[in-house]
């Protein structure tokens, strides 16, 4: 009898941005043969459209293990740069100088304290420190301040990365560690046949012991494939950049921030407008005119680009991991905070998919499952 | 490197170049009349700081970029020049507040 021709890979990774590019590292480190298909140009890309931030502070309302694991993955980020620049010799310019979200208007302020009083009483609510600033205590942080802002929040935990610099060294220490990238490999159809999945491309068919669903947006046609729902719905998002100057801002702002090469990008904006990626100029001036409240002087800069991407988001917002149970060795990774847990699915998630499972107690509440619990009559 | 056609109209106006003042032609961009006065390099760049100087003369390069009236980051070969103007050619990054 044959044998079999050899797999083309241990793990297919399906999706080549920053959620699956961070798996295929970390697969890659642990010893995986894998294959990551992406799709062409054509996709629509939030890893390369997003704002840069490794973000802690306000989330997990609802769902403590989220707030645990976005910490975990921010702690984690120092050693992930530096293990990728030690491997690459690239920087991704990952600093962690504390975070503000400022506030514009007493109320906002009082609502803002309100959130987080909340999710920090959770039950089970991991334990960091916050500080809600009035405008004095505020003003001896940040001086830069306009006359409007009338406070914060602030954690010292916040810090921003340039993800386009994440997203080549991803992809260069990926395939400098034997994984295989494959352009224009958009995934038409995957079939689960004797122990292994085939995944059919217009080029052509892969066989992987394993595959990660890691496609954003699109995890949302292929989940079903593999017997995973995964409801996900783009929502859009639009960032405005200014020219570069010279450093002034040291902060993170979570609408504002200076990247490490002086631009100054703006965003803060939040649509349900399907997969429509224009920009409008109504969301861009008003995400403007609150910038330059914060900080008036931005009204002198001349802004370079504006442009509009579409986040991955899940029902509630938390990601989504798991591994089907109808197709054991089918995993998915999907969420909108594909830079601030690139650590974590690079150093925890990759090697557990590796190892071959995804332990209930830490990854149970992640599950798509959570989405099936039936309306009330 | 440059040379003036010879039906230029000579009126000159004075202006301040990098501190020093300088007669220019009146009717000069920024740009024309930094070279007329032997400045080659009109900036260096915002991340580097590698030496440029301006390559299309018409907005498209950005190449001509300097600090007009303690304003940054002005392309040069936009604007007409004008008497009393200060000019600065530009060292890297434009500051915020200029």
């Amino acid at each position: 009898m044959a044998r079999p021709p050899q797999r083309d890979a241990d793990v297919a990774v399906v999706g080549g941005g920053l959620v699956g590019a961070a798996i295929a590292w970390g697969l890659a480190r642990a010893g995986q043969r894998v294959v990551v298909l992406d799709e062409g140009d054509v996709a629509y890309r939030a890893s390369r459209g997003n704002f840069g931030l490794v973000w802690v502070q306000g989330k997990g309302l609802g769902m403590p293990e989220y707030a645990a694991w976005t910490k975990r993955s921010s702690d984690n980020w120092g050693q992930f740069a530096r293990l990728l620049k030690e491997q690459t010799g690239l920087d991704v310019r990952f600093s962690r100088p504390g975070g503000f979200h400022l506030c514009l208007l007493e109320h906002e302020l009082e609502n803002r304290a309100n959130l987080l009083a909340r999710l920090h009483n959770q039950p089970a609510m991991v334990k960091y420190d916050y500080e809600i600033l009035d405008r004095d205590r505020l003003k001896t942080m940040l001086p830069q301040i306009g006359p409007e802002v009338v406070g914060a929040s602030y954690c010292a935990l916040d810090g921003h990365v340039n993800s386009l610099q994440l997203l080549r060294t991803l992809h260069a220490g990926m395939q400098q560690l034997g994984a295989t990238y494959l352009s224009d490999h958009l995934v038409e159809h995957i079939n689960v046949a004797d122990g292994e999945f085939r995944l059919t491309t217009r080029h052509g068919d892969l066989r992987a012991g394993k595959i990660v669903l890691a496609a954003g947006n699109g995890n949302a046609r292929l989940g079903p494939m593999v017997g995973l729902k995964i409801p996900v719905r783009p929502q859009r998002g639009q960032i405005i950049v200014t020219e570069k100057v010279a450093p002034f801002l040291n902060h993170p702002i979570v609408t504002v921030r200076q990247t490490d090469e002086g631009s100054v990008m703006i965003g803060d904006s939040v649509e349900e407008a399907g997969w429509d990626v224009t920009v409008g100029t109504g969301v861009l001036a008003a995400m403007a005119e609150r910038a330059v409240r914060m900080f008036p002087q931005l009204g002198r800069l001349n802004v370079v680009r504006s442009w509009a991407a579409l986040r991955v988001m899940t029902g509630d917002g938390f990601p989504i991991y798991a591994q089907s149970e109808r197709c054991p060795g089918a995993y998915v990774a999907a969420c909108h905070s594909g830079v601030t847990l690139a650590a974590n699915h690079a150093l925890v998630l990759a090697p557990l998919i590796a190892k071959g499972s995804l332990p209930a107690e830490q990854f149970g509440g992640f599950s798509a499952r959570r989405f099936d619990v039936p309306a009330i009559a | 490197m440059f040379r003036r056609l010879p039906d230029a109209d000579d009126a000159t106006i004075e202006v301040t170049i990098d501190g020093r003042a300088e007669r220019v032609r009146a009717g000069d961009t920024v740009a024309a009349a930094l070279f007329s006065v032997g400045i080659e390099s009109h900036r260096t760049t915002d991340v580097s700081g590698t030496p440029r100087t301006p390559y299309c003369m018409m907005g498209v390069c950005f190449e001509c970029l300097v600090v007009i009236d303690g304003v940054g980051n002005r392309q040069g070969c936009l604007v007409p020049i004008r008497g009393g103007m200060r000019i600065e050619t530009q060292r890297g990054k434009r500051e915020v507040d200029q």
